[in-house]
């Protein structure tokens, strides 16, 4: 994917922690993505993960700790202008159900960004095609399967030009024979070079297409580095038995 | 003169209906309407401010909305007509000069719409999956515009149906301000017909009556049905504007013209 206005940035969290109440979900998370690359968040539920990216595009602040894109803390930044920044794809797709598929697109062109009716509906049409969903413009949410819906979601994020992408178990949902299609669109959106964290319960996904896989356990990375150091030689007796649960 | 015959003259007197038909279209038709409507219109504004109140993060806020809303939804209907009708009567009357009860009776009937219309766009809202907020946010939305451009929308959507019952009920209760005594030209349709039925010792009047607000009920609680349907089975789709899409195979199509039930 080519776009101007989208540049490749590098993401890095240091030191995270945030409480609900007495429950201590994140306890002290340090990360960094380099620019262009994708790292797969893999842990066992109630680990964090889909917390750590909620955390880090400012859903919910954290309670201690620095979030850095290109090594410029973002924490007094308008919370709402970095959010534009960072596109999320969930699990449940979230699209507004009552609108079209275009519609769904279009809404922050037209609103955040300032497009006008015109452009912006242009602009989705280009978005929902790449994703191969041009024909179903019209359609409600209700009319759409799993997989094509969570394609509109992707579309949703990619039309904001978003410095990185995050994703958040965006397959953990679909039907089996639909979730090769959405990895594969998370493929190629990672080879052109965008700068994506992915949590995922796909072990497939995160050796092949990750440059680094981060394994969260109890609120902490555990673990990180190249998949094929992780993958084959984990060192932690947790990820060792995570991995002979899940592979 | 058997018996049945009596029950005929006494409920359908057609010339005693036919008597009264004028002044119930003319001037209890457009005073019930206006009672109705201003109410709906003014309940519903307040029902919303009501409602976000309602789930605002301020507890005051919430207290607030949750005490009016007990004490206008735990009142009888005419205890609310009669003690704001007669109550402020005075007070406008010094500001204003008129002495019409009218525009105390529509706002008696806004007060208690807006503890029920308030208590619908509530659970509406609440029943918005909080996904949706997360989403829109996640877009770049404060919350503010997530709330108006996405969640609330929704939230209305899901309880249109129970506005309209709520418009039904207010229809209905209209008839209650014939306790604030109206002038003549004020009269809606149930003061009206029982006018009549008292002058002439026939409840005919009041039959003729009854059934003009059938005529607006039906209609209304047939709107609710459809409303209702369409939102459980999707509405038409639209065809694209470039006119390229071909109609969705697998979009269920509702016509609404044929199914007798389009207003």
């Amino acid at each position: 994917m080519t776009d101007s206005t989208s540049t490749s940035v590098s993401l890095t969290a240091k030191n995270l922690h945030l409480s609900f109440g007495h429950n201590h979900v994140l306890r002290g998370i340090d990360l960094h993505v380099e620019k262009g690359t994708t790292a797969s968040v893999i842990g066992p539920s109630g680990s964090g993960k889909s917390t750590l990216l909620r955390v880090m595009n400012r859903l919910i602040e954290p309670d201690q700790g620095d979030i850095l894109i290109d090594g410029r803390s973002i924490l007094t930044d308008d919370p709402n202008t970095l959010r534009q920044r960072i596109g999320m794809v969930f699990q449940q797709f979230n699209l507004f159900p009552h609108k079209t598929a275009v519609e769904n697109v279009s809404l922050a062109l037209r609103k955040l960004k300032g497009l006008s009716r015109d452009e912006a509906q242009a602009l989705a049409l280009e978005h929902l095609d790449r994703v191969g969903l041009a024909h179903k413009a019209d359609a409600r949410p209700g009319n759409l399967s799993g997989g094509q819906q969570q394609r509109v979601a992707i579309a949703r994020a990619l039309a904001m030009s978003p410095d990185v992408m995050f994703f958040d178990e965006a397959t953990s949902s679909l039907d089996p024979e639909l979730v090769k299609g959405i990895l594969s669109l998370m493929a190629d959106l990672a080879t052109s070079g965008m700068t994506m964290v992915v949590v995922t319960h796909e072990m497939g996904f995160a050796r092949n297409v990750s440059d680094t896989v981060i394994f969260m356990d109890g609120g902490v990375v555990v673990e990180s580095g190249p998949p094929a150091q992780l993958f084959d030689t984990p060192q932690s007796p947790r990820l060792r038995s995570f991995l002979s649960d899940v592979l | 003169m058997d018996a049945f015959q009596q029950l005929l003259d006494t409920f359908f007197d057609w010339e005693a209906m036919a008597k009264v038909l004028p002044s119930l279209l003319t001037v209890g038709l457009p005073n019930t309407l206006i009672l109705a409507t201003l109410s709906g219109v003014i309940g519903t504004l307040l029902g919303l401010v009501l409602a976000v109140m309602g789930i605002s993060r301020n507890r005051l806020l919430r207290w607030l909305a949750r005490i009016y809303t007990d004490v206008f939804r735990g009142v009888p209907a005419v205890v609310v007509i009669l003690l704001i009708g007669i109550g402020l009567g005075p007070i406008v009357r010094e500001l204003t000069g008129s002495v019409s009860p009218f525009p105390l009776g529509i706002l008696a009937l806004s007060l208690m719409a807006a503890a029920y219309i308030g208590e619908i766009f509530r659970s509406g809202i609440q029943s918005v999956d909080k996904g949706q907020l997360e989403a829109t946010r996640a877009l770049g939305f404060s919350y503010g515009a997530s709330m108006r451009l996405v969640v609330v929308p929704q939230g209305i959507r899901r309880v249109l149906p129970a506005l309209v019952n709520q418009f039904i009920s207010l229809i209905k209760d209209s008839s209650l301000v014939y306790f604030l005594g109206l002038l003549a030209s004020e009269r809606e349709i149930f003061r009206i017909g029982n006018d009549a039925a008292a002058n002439t010792g026939n409840l005919s009047p009041l039959i003729a009556a009854a059934l003009l607000y059938l005529c607006l009920t039906i209609p209304l609680t047939h709107l609710v049905n459809y409303i209702d349907h369409r939102m459980r089975v999707g509405r038409p789709e639209k065809h694209a504007a470039s006119g390229g899409t071909p109609p969705m195979p697998d979009a269920p199509h509702l016509n609404v013209t044929s199914d007798g039930v389009t207003p």
